[in-house]
């Protein structure tokens, strides 16, 4: 294998419901440093079925080019059709970095190109970088359950490939204005030799606001003391129109379901405030919050961990606590609102 | 009569493992051997599935003699078989070389019976990559299912399983040909209790144990640390956050404070 055959930093691009995944956009961003950085191309690789106009975004978000995959065989993500798209397009066009978001579609996708190629990929990566002369990938990510951090190099083969935790990466503030180039490209592929189908895909839209999204996330852990003491962690939310997020222990006890668990093995959330009452603050929580604009830990313990990694701290027990602020936000709360509408009126007026 | 095998690996217990600070790596000692809990989920369904179509369970692990620990473990939860491969040319693996020498194995195996379905855990608790499971099937060419967090069917004799596979929002219902390989989500079953003549079986279990001599067709290049692109460069502890503001006073005074703190945005709560 000769090295310097390998060009470009590319990332592939995944869709959701006809729209770029956010991860994508992120990953565009870090790419666009590491491509700068090594002097090259940032390229993109977009497979889906009428997915094509989608490249114009990609290009504001910073790709110089795309390559577009778009055949109906794509219609629903599948290992097989998505990898043969994925291999043909890094065999013909030999990129030196591949980044994918750790999504389960992501991981999926990246494991099978791996072993296919063959390359080294590095999971669920938090920090990137390049040596500018070397071209040689820098990605690090937390290990042993979030104890440690680890930099993984893959020096003699190419691309190099990386998953990247999404929610970690920046995107850049898009520029309509910029283009690149689309490079169109077809394989193969008939429906009867797939050995997979798609035969339905089921939304479960989870009531409140979807966790991963809300501005404000309450979350409660086994500190709550049971099911019933959990319950005001959702009135809580309710009140402060916030949603609802959990430790693992309180998914593992059942008092909630896995949609709101924060952390390593559920999901990672960004708010402008979030709540964390009566979770102790393990690492594998703290992973998937510590971006948060505000974070408020309420906890009896003045030594658990979750005061470290916190911005205001308060030392009591919740189930005392929690009563008197949705007591006190019910009556402040309307307050602010009405002020806020009188101010609207006197606007039109 | 279906075949399936369970991939399983042994882990410390990365939530009481101490990190040595010198070498920056996890204190063993410190840490007890366990079967990683995402691979019980995987022979709990493989044991289910079992009791649902009729068949024959085995287990595979790679690791050192220790591991057998682990076998056993999946003995007492109703497997059948234990099969494990352990030599020091697989040390040092990646997920690439990992999944080189457990298709290998898998290969062994299939040449004694057949195999129809191969099930791996969602990931480990101390590599945590989750890339070893598809890596195995699509060097055996069989159709990965990640993500499955229930069965519907496996029909052996019309060749096909159909799954629910967990997405972001929901599920999506798959068919696969047979054979094909699974990796489980955790929810896809609870952990029964072992009945006691599978613990007392267990207590007294060898596996097969191969070396990597005992694999047919191995190029010794692909193994371990010399079949592996990745290299582990730096390990290092995370900084240390720095700790938040304490609110003090009375607990209706902090109460008062946080309400202020919180009110402040108030841009969250107009709209
Ligand atoms: C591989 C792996 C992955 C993991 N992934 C995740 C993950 O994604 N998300 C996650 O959250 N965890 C995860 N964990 C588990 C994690 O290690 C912790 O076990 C878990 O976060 C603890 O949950 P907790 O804080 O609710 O419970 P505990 O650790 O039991 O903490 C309860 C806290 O409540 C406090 N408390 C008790 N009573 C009161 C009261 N009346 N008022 C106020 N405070 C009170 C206690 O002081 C204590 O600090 C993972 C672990 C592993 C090994
Ligand atoms: C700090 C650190 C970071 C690492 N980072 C990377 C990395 O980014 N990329 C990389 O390629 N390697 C990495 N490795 C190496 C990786 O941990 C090993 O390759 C390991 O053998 C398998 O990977 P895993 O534990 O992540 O398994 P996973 O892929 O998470 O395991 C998924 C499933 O595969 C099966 N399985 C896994 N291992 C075995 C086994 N030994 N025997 C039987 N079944 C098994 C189980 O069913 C398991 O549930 C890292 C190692 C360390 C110490």
């Amino acid at each position: 294998m000769n090295l310097a055959d390998y060009q470009g930093i590319w990332v592939y691009i995944e869709v959701k419901d006809g729209k770029v995944a956010p991860v994508s956009l992120e990953l565009l961003g870090a790419g666009r440093k590491l491509a700068d950085k090594r002097g090259t191309e940032l390229g993109g690789v977009l497979i889906g079925s009428g997915i094509k106009e989608l490249a114009p975004t990609l290009f504001a978000y910073g790709a110089d080019v795309v390559y577009v995959y778009d055949d109906p065989i794509f219609a629903h993500y599948r290992t097989e059709p998505y990898m043969r798209a994925l291999l043909h397009c890094c065999q013909k066009y030999k990129p030196e970095v591949l980044l994918y978001g750790a999504t389960p579609t992501g991981k999926d996708l990246a494991s099978a190109i791996a072993t296919d190629l063959p390359t080294g990929l590095t999971a669920d990566t938090t920090i990137l970088d390049i040596e500018e002369d070397t071209g040689l990938l820098l990605a690090s990510r937390p290990a042993f359950g979030g104890n440690i951090m680890a930099t993984i190099l893959c020096k003699k083969y190419r691309p190099q490939m990386a998953t990247v935790r999404p929610k970690v990466m920046k995107a850049l503030p898009p520029d309509p204005t910029r283009t690149g180039r689309i490079v169109e490209e077809r394989i193969e592929l008939r429906e009867e030799e797939m050995r997979t189908k798609v035969l339905e895909v089921v939304r479960q839209t989870v009531k409140k606001a979807r966790i991963d999204e809300a501005d404000i996330v309450v979350a409660g852990g086994k500190g709550m003391g049971s099911k019933e003491g959990f319950q005001l962690i959702h009135e809580l939310a309710d009140v402060l129109g916030a949603a609802v997020g959990a430790s693992r222990d309180v998914v593992e006890a059942g008092w909630i379901d896995h949609h709101h668990q924060v952390g390593q093995t559920g999901v990672t959330v960004t708010p402008k405030i979030y709540f964390a009452i009566g979770i102790s603050g393990a690492i594998q929580h703290i992973v998937g919050m510590q971006n948060s604009e505000l974070i408020i830990a309420i906890n009896k313990d003045p030594n658990a961990p979750i005061f470290q990694s916190c911005h205001y701290g308060i030392v009591g027990d919740a189930l005392e606590i929690v009563p008197l602020l949705i007591k006190r936000f019910k009556e402040e709360i309307p307050k602010l609102k009405a002020s806020a509408d009188a101010k609207e009126e006197i606007r039109h007026a | 009569m279906l075949h399936i095998v369970a991939c399983i690996k042994q882990v410390p217990d990365t939530k009481v493992a101490k990190i040595n600070p010198k070498t920056n790596t996890i204190d063993r000692a410190s840490a007890p051997a366990i079967l990683n809990p995402y691979d019980a989920h995987a022979v709990e369904e493989a044991v289910r599935l079992k009791k649902r179509y009729g068949g024959v369970v085995s287990v595979l692990t790679m690791g050192p003699p220790p591991a057998v620990k682990a076998i056993r473990k999946c003995i007492e939860l109703g497997a059948d078989e234990g099969y494990m491969i352990s030599d020091r040319a697989f040390a040092g693996a990646d997920t690439l070389a990992t999944s080189y020498a457990l298709a290998k194995a898998l290969e062994q195996i299939a040449k004694q019976r057949p195999i129809d379905l191969i099930i791996c855990g969602k990931m480990t608790i101390d590599g945590d990559t989750g890339q070893v499971g598809p890596g195995i099937a699509r060097r055996l060419d069989i159709p990965p299912l990640t993500g499955v967090n229930k069965v519907v069917e496996i029909n052996k004799e019309k060749g096909y399983a159909i799954v629910h596979r967990k997405l972001e929002d929901g599920y999506e219902v798959v068919k696969s040909t047979l054979p094909c390989l699974f990796t489980v989500e955790k929810e896809i079953n609870d952990i029964s209790f072992a009945p006691l003549p599978n613990m007392i079986k267990a207590a007294r279990y060898y596996p097969t144990i191969w070396t990597a001599n005992d694999l047919e067709n191995v190029d010794r290049k692909q193994l371990g640390l010399k079949g592996s692109p990745t290299i582990v460069s730096k390990i290092w502890t995370p900084p240390k956050p720095k700790g938040g503001e304490m609110l003090e006073g009375t607990t209706e005074e902090k109460v008062e404070q946080l309400l202020s703190i919180v009110l402040e945005k108030k841009e969250l709560f107009q709209s």
